[in-house]
């Protein structure tokens, strides 16, 4: 069983990474990518919708019915998103000024639809949940790398406006790492969410090759449980 | 109950999707109603804030209730009202000019002489890192307006400097200070068309809660 769950957890971090493996939820990411705790908080409220859309997903999966799952789905998911969306505008308001615009923006994210579908689907609630939870992980670190990137190249500071986010003790987060950096406008713009994704997902696939030979063969022992 | 055997009815579909969207709008209904009351504190907070930023000084009335609704020739223009003992010492509203991509909503307070007290721009979508410098977080520009009124300077004056005003633009991006000129130039010229009906204390009008 322990077994299970690491190979859950391996898979979501790296190998089978939303952002760099699937490339899934690419709307969200180019979207909120323009800071590190934009990314940061992204990814976490992603994570939340994540979790909870799994286990339910899991709990009633003897009851849907293949011909109407991908509505009740839809529906579920998106009701949670919903309910993330109103509590934190009524019970964390700085934080909903900080992230409200894109929390709607996990409904269009199609990776937890991916996830429904291709894991808690077919599996019992707590591996589900466990795979929502990485999954999620996984994203929020790519997230926060893509805007890592972005941000330091873009503005020259890294993690600005941490303390809105996670609160004033983490202002210690904030640096300016190039004093008097004009900036890059390109790399806070779109475009520059493109760049940083592309180049992300390509340096990836460089630390992955020399692996990639011996997990082939690996694979035949070891199939893909779904 | 044996959910193998019922999966492939017909019925069953129909029972299962009504069922999950019956169960999906009673939580959110519920969220609904166990959020609004908070979400609407939360948003008057924020326009409280908003309203102090742009209007220094003391007052003793609570701003939120004490509204005038007044139409221009486009829309309906909601008029806070700060008073000290009774006497309208100062009015905040929002005004909004043509930004580069979309309006440049802003928070202007003018005192009882028809000074800006101040100005915040509340919503905008400016290129970040060009137009932007109307935050007050990027940038101390929209501090210049304090103090400013329909005299000073003088009405030919009250453009950016490129186009012979006395007001800074930003490199790269004129258009955004421009449109927030072009804003609180409005602002002031409708202060100054009801000013008798905002400033009057005998227009009584109830608070708007």
């Amino acid at each position: 069983m322990s077994n299970l769950y690491a190979r859950i957890t391996r898979d979501s971090l790296w190998s089978n990474n939303i952002v760099f493996a699937q490339t899934l939820g690419l709307c969200p990411t180019m979207a909120v990518t323009s800071t590190a705790t934009n990314g940061l908080g992204m990814g976490l409220a992603t994570t939340a919708v994540l979790v909870a859309s799994n286990m339910l997903i899991s709990s009633i999966r003897h009851a849907v019915s293949d011909e109407v799952r991908i509505p009740v789905y839809i529906v579920i998911i998106a009701t949670l998103v919903t309910l993330v969306d109103v509590s934190i505008n009524a019970w964390a308001h700085d934080l909903y000024k900080v992230l409200g615009l894109y929390i709607a923006l996990i409904v269009a994210n199609c990776a937890v639809l991916g996830r429904a579908e291709a894991f808690a689907a077919r599996n019992p609630v707590l591996p589900s949940g466990m795979d929502g939870l990485m999954m999620g992980l996984g994203f929020t670190f790519a997230l926060t790398a893509i805007g890592l990137v972005r941000e330091i190249l873009g503005t020259g500071t890294l993690f600005a406006d941490a303390h809105l986010l996670l609160g004033p003790a983490f202002s210690f987060m904030e640096f300016k790492l190039i004093p008097d950096y004009k900036g890059f406008l390109l790399m806070i713009l779109p475009p520059g969410g493109f760049l940083a994704v592309g180049f992300l997902i390509a340096a990836k696939r460089i630390i992955d090759r020399p692996r990639a030979s011996v997990a082939e063969s690996v694979q035949v022992a070891a199939p893909i449980i779904r | 109950m044996d959910f193998e055997q019922l999966r492939g009815k017909l019925y069953y579909q129909v029972l299962l999707l009504g069922g999950v969207a019956l169960v999906t709008t009673a939580a959110l209904a519920f969220a609904d109603k166990s959020t609004s009351v908070d979400i609407a504190a939360a948003q008057a907070r924020d326009m409280q804030q908003s309203l102090t930023q742009v209007l220094p000084g003391r007052y003793d009335n609570d701003l939120l209730k004490d509204t005038v609704l007044l139409a221009t020739q486009s829309e309906e223009v909601t008029v806070y009202r700060a008073r000290r003992v009774g006497r309208v010492e100062a009015v905040v509203f929002k005004v909004s000019g043509p930004g580069y991509a979309g309006p440049i909503d802003c928070m202007m307070g003018i005192d009882r002489g028809g000074h800006i007290t101040g100005v915040r721009v509340i919503k905008h979508k400016e290129t970040p890192g060009l137009g932007d410098k109307i935050e007050p977080a990027k940038g101390r520009w929209i501090y210049d307006f304090e103090d400013k009124s329909l005299g000073n300077p003088s009405a030919d004056k009250w453009y950016v400097k490129k186009d012979g005003g006395v007001f800074d633009q930003f490199a790269g991006a004129t258009i955004t200070p421009r449109g927030v000129v072009r804003a609180v130039k409005g602002g002031l010229d409708f202060f100054e068309k009801n000013r008798v009906q905002l400033l009057d204390e005998t227009v009584v009008k109830g608070g708007k809660s």
